[in-house]
């Protein structure tokens, strides 16, 4: 890793002082005749790629809230980005959990790659056994001399086809109650013993894949965070999930409703006094949504940030699955179609795309990844209402006897 | 159309925590329901201190007419905090919707401005003569009104929000000279305010009879109509707020007894059968704040969006105050259906409140003609 390239730039790091990096970068490495990825290197080099890490990981220690002023600049400029949504999950999730809790070497080796996209990740915690309740994972990893022995099965791994590496949880110590005895892994997917096979979903699709961990050698010095301290440093990938799903800021009739409303407009031959009672209903519960996640956008930009974010994320299900239903519904013999059953791998998720009866049966997934409905409304109950938990009979139990 | 800001300002943080600050002494929920049971149209003494002392009845009228300078914003979070006390005055059908009524009026003439003064110091109660469940709409109602040839006012409407206890009832009327807006005194001997046993106890409506009613014209066919949809549009925008403040404290109040009230050995709001109904209107709460402040916004702006605004705010709000009061009831169990406990007092707000100035439904239709969703044809 080089040095950062204008290190002798000693300009504080205030809006103006990032303005000037961004131009010496661009007047470095012109948009139009630099290699997209001699750019991105550069960029991260430059600590122009997300400017509240540290210097000499892509950052200059400012605060986030500037990164949008390197962006615009370098939107402007015509310049190449990273493609973040291809690879999210090591941007919101593997990156701020290497961040908090890797060693210098891992830091180094890894976050680089990780941001320019050179390298994907992708994130091995769900298991057939442990969704909702994630802790109870039976992945075991067993100590062998300066590596760990890794056994299980995952799911719902996106992108694990494409990845280079997987964060991973599994089970270091089964004596222990279950959410101690779990630790942080960083694996290689190129390693032999891991098989990944596509995980066909009921839109014929395949987001997603099983992956089948067997026999696995971890070396030690891939673990995140101390043995048995795993339960932990996930907490800090899975807010940072919640933390890049809620907030969306969107025109009005943005999203599904759009579609529909679209519909409706163009098509009047469909229309029905039940079905435009209940698309009303909707236009208007979209619409409040909508200010809502703005209202979110507008707290977390002063700095207020609300609980409101678990929030979003079940009015968003609740929306995209009534009105999808409904679009079906609207189309009436046209509804009874599908567009295709082919099993496709689709590298990027539009839950607005394809046609109404792919988004009707997609929107189902939305209740339930990045936490399902019903354990939002727990943790929407017991963290922000401040109602008791529930008894629990599994916390102070080793994890080997709980049943199962 | 600008980004509506959808937060509170400092400001307005200090005005609902003194507004707040006065209901909490004043209006606790036992005085509220003695004040029911009174008989009287509205607590005058909290009105004197709520809208005269603290000048809150002149938020939205200009310095230089006698009032605060404020907006639709302010008037809103007083409107939350009384929505959460269930207050009985004046403050929606005076202080806002019969001063909208009047601000667009020609605040030049003399007459005019006299009243708005009086409106705006709280000294005078003022309430705009329609039926209760008009919602807004493009044109102004059709009046049920009559001016006659000696300038008098005749006719009845049916049930108008406000008027019991109302010193200046404001009447849409029709005469030779087309629709007008007329000011008619409560006291005169030709007018007949009769109150009536009303749903809501805090808010008691009133049939309005008038029989050769001397009035004084505030505005001519010009104006009047623009006058009234104004008022109307501001009143239905402004009770969203009016209905979050309810809705906040139906679910504060169910929370803090389902964590206190034990049964089979655990308190009852750790039962996932409850929580998950609690965490639901939290999520309706979440939605219904953004669209309350989304009309204030609005409003304060003048902002074409108003219409629109206003009626996705009403359509929503008002259900969400019903179903927080009516999960208020059911989750207090037995006391929930006692006299004793408030919870009747904001259930009874609430879907009076649904009712006021266009149900949900209308809205919606209202709705449907400005977002282009028209109903089927036929």
């Amino acid at each position: 890793m080089s040095a950062p390239e204008n290190a002798q730039d000693t300009t504080a790091v205030d809006a103006d002082g990032l303005r000037r990096r961004t131009r010496a970068l661009l007047d470095a490495r012109p948009p139009a005749t630099t290699d997209r990825l001699d750019f991105l290197r550069a960029r991260f080099d430059a600590g122009l790629a997300w400017v509240h890490y540290p210097v000499g990981l892509g950052g200059l220690d400012a605060p986030r809230s500037l990164q949008a002023v390197v962006d615009a600049e370098l939107g402007a400029a015509g310049a190449p980005d990273n493609d973040p949504r291809r690879i999210g999950i090591g941007l919101g999730m593997a990156a701020p959990t290497i961040l908090g809790f890797g060693t210098d070497e891992q830091r180094q080796r890894l976050l680089r790659p990780l941001w320019t996209g050179e390298e994907v990740w992708c994130q091995l915690f769900s298991e057939p056994g442990a969704g909702s309740d994630l802790a109870a994972l039976a992945t075991r990893a067993v100590r062998d001399g300066d590596d760990w022995v890794v056994d299980g099965q995952k799911v719902w791994t996106s992108s694990a086809h494409l990845a280079r590496w997987a964060i991973l949880i599994a089970r270091t110590d089964p004596d222990l109650p279950k959410h101690r005895g779990i630790s942080y892994f960083v694996c290689d997917m190129t390693d032999p013993g891991v098989e990944v096979r596509p995980l066909r979903q009921i839109t014929g699709e395949a987001e997603f894949n099983e992956v089948f961990l067997t026999g696995v050698r971890i070396p030690d010095s891939r673990r995140l965070g101390e043995i048995g301290e795993g339960w932990r440093v996930a907490q800090t990938t899975l807010m940072n999930e919640r933390v890049a799903i809620g907030g969306g800021r969107v025109p009005r009739e943005g999203g599904m409703i759009g579609l529909v409303s679209g519909t409706w407009r163009d098509r009047p031959e469909l229309r029905t006094h039940d079905l435009h009672q209940r698309l009303l209903r909707l236009w208007v519960d979209a619409e409040a949504a909508r200010l809502a996640g703005e209202r979110l956008g507008q707290q977390l930009a002063v700095g207020q940030p609300g609980p409101e974010g678990s929030a979003m994320k079940l009015a968003f299900a609740r929306l995209n699955q009534e009105i999808s239903a409904l679009e079906v519904e609207l189309l009436g013999e046209e509804g009874l179609l599908y567009d295709d059953w082919t099993l496709r791998r689709p590298e990027l998720v539009d839950f607005t795309g394809r046609e109404a009866g792919y988004r009707y049966l997609r929107a189902k997934g939305n209740s339930i990844e990045g936490g399902t409905s019903e354990v939002l409304l727990n943790i929407i109950a017991e963290r922000v209402l401040g109602l008791p938990p529930e008894p629990r009979t599994d916390k102070d139990v080793p994890w080997k006897d709980l049943p199962r | 159309m600008s980004t509506p800001d959808l937060l509170y300002t400092e400001a307005e943080d200090d005005l609902r925590a003194a507004v707040r600050s006065l209901l909490t002494d004043r209006c606790p929920p036992g005085t509220v329901l003695s004040e029911a049971e009174s008989g009287r149209a509205y607590d005058p003494g909290l009105w004197r201190s709520l809208g005269t002392e603290m000048g809150t009845a002149g938020l939205l009228v200009p310095d230089k007419l006698g009032g605060q300078g404020a907006t639709a914003r302010e008037a809103a979070v007083v409107l939350e905090e009384l929505g959460r006390s269930v207050a009985p005055v004046p403050y929606l059908t005076s202080a806002v919707v019969a001063v909208s009524a009047v601000l667009g009026c020609d605040t030049g003439e003399a007459a005019v401005a006299r009243l708005l003064g009086a409106l705006a110091e709280g000294r005078t109660v003022g309430a705009l003569a329609v039926p209760a469940a008009l919602p807004p709409g493009a044109a102004a109602p059709a009046a049920t009104v009559r001016v006659d040839g000696d300038g008098t006012l005749s006719g009845r409407i049916t049930h108008v929000a406000g008027a019991a206890g109302a010193d200046v009832l404001l009447v849409p009327a029709d005469g030779p000279d087309g629709y007008g807006l007329y000011a008619v005194e409560a006291t005169e001997a030709s007018v007949s305010v009769e109150p009536l046993t009303s749903l809501d106890l805090t808010r008691p409506g009133a049939a309005v009879t008038l029989t050769g009613a001397p009035a004084r014209r505030l505005a001519g066919s010009d104006r009047a109509a623009a006058a009234v949809v104004r008022a109307l549009l501001t009143g239905a925008g402004l009770l969203a707020s009016e209905q979050l403040g309810v809705a906040e404290w139906c679910l504060t109040e169910t929370v803090r007894h389902t964590k206190e009230r034990h049964q089979f050995g655990r308190p009852v709001g750790s039962f996932q059968a409850l929580k998950h109904r609690m965490a639901a209107l939290y999520l309706e709460l979440v939605s219904a704040r953004a669209t309350a402040r989304h009309a204030a916004d609005a409003l304060a702006a003048d902002s074409p969006d108003i219409p629109v605004a206003v009626a996705v705010a009403q359509a929503y709000c008002g259900q969400v105050a019903v179903h927080a009061a009516e999960e208020c009831v059911q989750l207090h169990g037995g006391i929930g259906m006692t006299w004793e406990h408030p919870a009747h007092l904001y259930l009874k707000r609430a879907k009076s409140a649904e009712i006021l100035l266009g149900t949900p439904g209308r809205h919606r239709e209202v709705l449907a003609a400005l977002v282009d969703l028209p109903a089927p044809t036929g």
